[in-house]
């Protein structure tokens, strides 16, 4: 129980550290930006005059020094004031909150299906060792690996939605609806293309992962001491090969949130999907401090908790890490 | 038509391998074998280590990996043992006890991989499976461990118990003892004794000539690939002068109790 305890402990101190890290490393980096955060707010408005860029500077804090703002963001952060948006004149919190949905939708979903398509083929491929079915899979998925996210969202949308036109081109509802009209299957669709493109990387990942390690357990002695009892294929399947090859799977797939998080900016930015990840854009285009930092650490604590759990995960499920 | 319950004649295994590039090579670690198992009966395989003494089993069960080719005839119950009746014996007419306790499931409990391929309620499973083992000196308790978690020793009579079931006609043990406890030798080698006494037949491929003298019926000698002779049990007693082959009778007396002679 007392190691228990120190290891949240630990892992909690831990995420602070990285938190702290992560967001002096963004601001420094939106501070060396070319980016003016003031003229970016106005849209670079060219009547802007000098007295008003200095108020609005004031307005902001942007006349301080760089240290001080970051400060005080610091302190305004431990009251739970995440700031005030730049850009879209809003508190940060609100523009997250409406965001956030989103893009959990967008990922949760391409996460599942990644995770379930990619453990399919992956098993498939290791039975099918060597055979047509297995290459074909193998292949593919090295192609997935290789071509990246928002290349495939492009050509996505040049099939299905543009030669095809079964799917609407981006954005997350129809155009000129309210959203209170906007219809379930009508957000279904408009989620559908999005999914699948985030999905293909983390497809390929599983894929490769459950393959290598199904086909370690099906060479393994306790699959010939099956076979040797009369297991059928689905038996052993089902008996040895799910427990077995199920622990690397999960533990890629969770250590695949950074991946997923990074897709998400890529995937949301080619459809114009309201997200978390085209806001992320908007707001490093724009230097927007409060904004970027606001999604940057939820990025963070997004990715430390996918390894923390697939960490959790892997003890749980291997009887032999237990001990 | 013999009346053999398992009968090998003229058993040969080879393996394709490639070595060097492309250069094709193929090796026979199994030449001729012949052997000859009635019902009731314990027939002890004995021979050096390394003298591929597991590839007959595995060659019998059809478990030899894809690059093996077997030749020659397995007859059981006098018709010819193909790949597809095999598959329909294994594990119900025809159990197989593996040579080392890697091959239990690593991450599954030991009384859940007993009960594999027991049919009934679940009810009725689990108490077969505490039945037996009961009968191997194991506590109701151990079912609910993993095999890390259980000792050499118990994890043998965990093997054991995978080989029972009512269907049971032939049991296969290649190498079942190694390194463990004489009590629990005795223990394993008085149940082989005891199925053998009730009906079934026992292939007992081992090391051990020891043991091998004291429950088997008759004994079979298997050098490089090679049967040498096949004898009585009671031949291997004294300084083995009734065995008829030289190999053999060196075999015996080599060992630390005998003669301790070099076999060579």
């Amino acid at each position: 129980m007392k190691d228990l305890s120190w290891l949240i402990v630990k892992n909690l101190l831990r995420c602070l550290l990285l938190l702290l890290g992560v967001s002096i490393l963004s601001f420094a980096l939106l501070k060396i930006s070319p980016v003016d955060p003031v003229l970016a707010s106005v849209n670079y408005d060219p009547s802007l005059t000098m007295e008003q860029y200095e108020r609005i500077a004031e307005y902001h804090g942007l006349n301080q020094p760089a240290a001080m703002q970051y400060l005080r963001w610091l302190k305004n952060l431990l009251h739970k004031d995440l700031g005030m948006s730049l850009v879209h004149r809003q508190p940060v919190i609100e523009i997250i909150k409406l965001r956030a949905k989103a893009s959990a939708a967008l990922m949760g979903i391409s996460w599942v299906i990644s995770g379930v398509l990619g453990f399919l083929l992956g098993t498939i491929a290791a039975f099918n060792h060597g055979r047509l079915s297995d290459r074909i899979i193998k292949w593919f998925s090295y192609l997935q690996a290789a071509v990246p996210t928002f290349w495939i969202g492009l050509i996505f949308l040049l099939i299905f939605s543009v030669y095809l036109g079964l799917f609407p081109i981006g954005i997350s509802s129809p155009i000129g609806m309210l959203s209170s009209e906007v219809s379930l299957e009508d957000k279904i669709k408009h989620l559908i293309l999005p999914t699948f493109t985030l999905s293909v990387l983390g497809i390929a990942n599983v894929t490769l992962h459950t393959r290598e390690k199904m086909l370690d357990v099906l060479n393994s002695e306790y699959v010939l001491f099956a076979k040797a009892r009369g297991e059928s294929n689905f038996s052993i399947f089902r008996n040895h090969c799910i427990r077995n090859a199920i622990v690397p799977a999960v533990t890629i797939h969770f250590s695949y949130f950074g991946e997923l998080f990074g897709g998400s900016v890529l995937a949301e930015q080619v459809f114009s999907y309201p997200g978390l990840g085209s806001t992320l854009t908007e707001a490093g285009l724009k230097g927007d401090t409060p904004l970027l930092l606001a999604i940057v650490m939820i990025g963070a604590v997004f990715v430390f908790l996918g390894n923390s759990i697939a960490d959790i995960l892997n003890s749980l499920l291997n009887p032999a890490l237990r001990r | 038509m013999s009346s053999f319950l398992l009968e090998v004649k003229d058993m040969s295994i080879s393996f394709e391998q490639y070595k060097k590039g492309l250069k094709k090579f193929t090796g026979t670690p199994i030449s001729s074998f012949d052997v000859q198992l009635n019902r009731g009966e314990i027939l002890a395989i004995v021979g050096a280590s390394g003298s591929g003494k597991s590839l007959l089993a595995h060659a019998i069960m059809d478990i030899l990996p894809k690059n093996a080719i077997v030749s020659g005839d397995i007859f059981y119950n006098g018709e010819i043992l193909s790949k597809q009746k095999i598959k329909q014996y294994r594990g119900r007419k025809i159990a197989f006890i593996p040579q080392s306790v890697n091959y239990l499931d690593p991450t599954m409990k030991v009384k859940n991989q007993v009960r594999i391929g027991f049919l009934g309620s679940k009810k009725k499973r689990s108490a077969m499976q505490e039945q037996l083992f009961l009968k191997f000196g194991l506590k109701k308790s151990d079912g609910e461990l993993y095999p890390y978690q259980l000792s050499g020793g118990m994890l043998r009579r965990v093997l054991f118990a995978t080989c029972i079931s009512p269907d049971t006609e032939l049991i296969i043990a290649d190498e079942p003892t190694p390194g463990i406890h004489q009590s629990v030798l005795d223990l394993l080698l008085s149940q082989l004794r005891y199925l053998a006494d009730k009906g079934m037949g026992v292939m007992l491929i081992t090391h051990d000539i020891i043991s091998a003298a004291k429950i088997a019926d008759r004994i079979t000698v298997f050098n490089e690939g090679k049967t040498i002779e096949t004898a009585p049990s009671s031949f291997f007693c004294k300084n083995g002068e009734r065995l008829q082959n030289e190999y053999s009778q060196r075999l015996w007396r080599s060992l630390p109790q005998n003669e301790f002679i070099e076999v060579k």
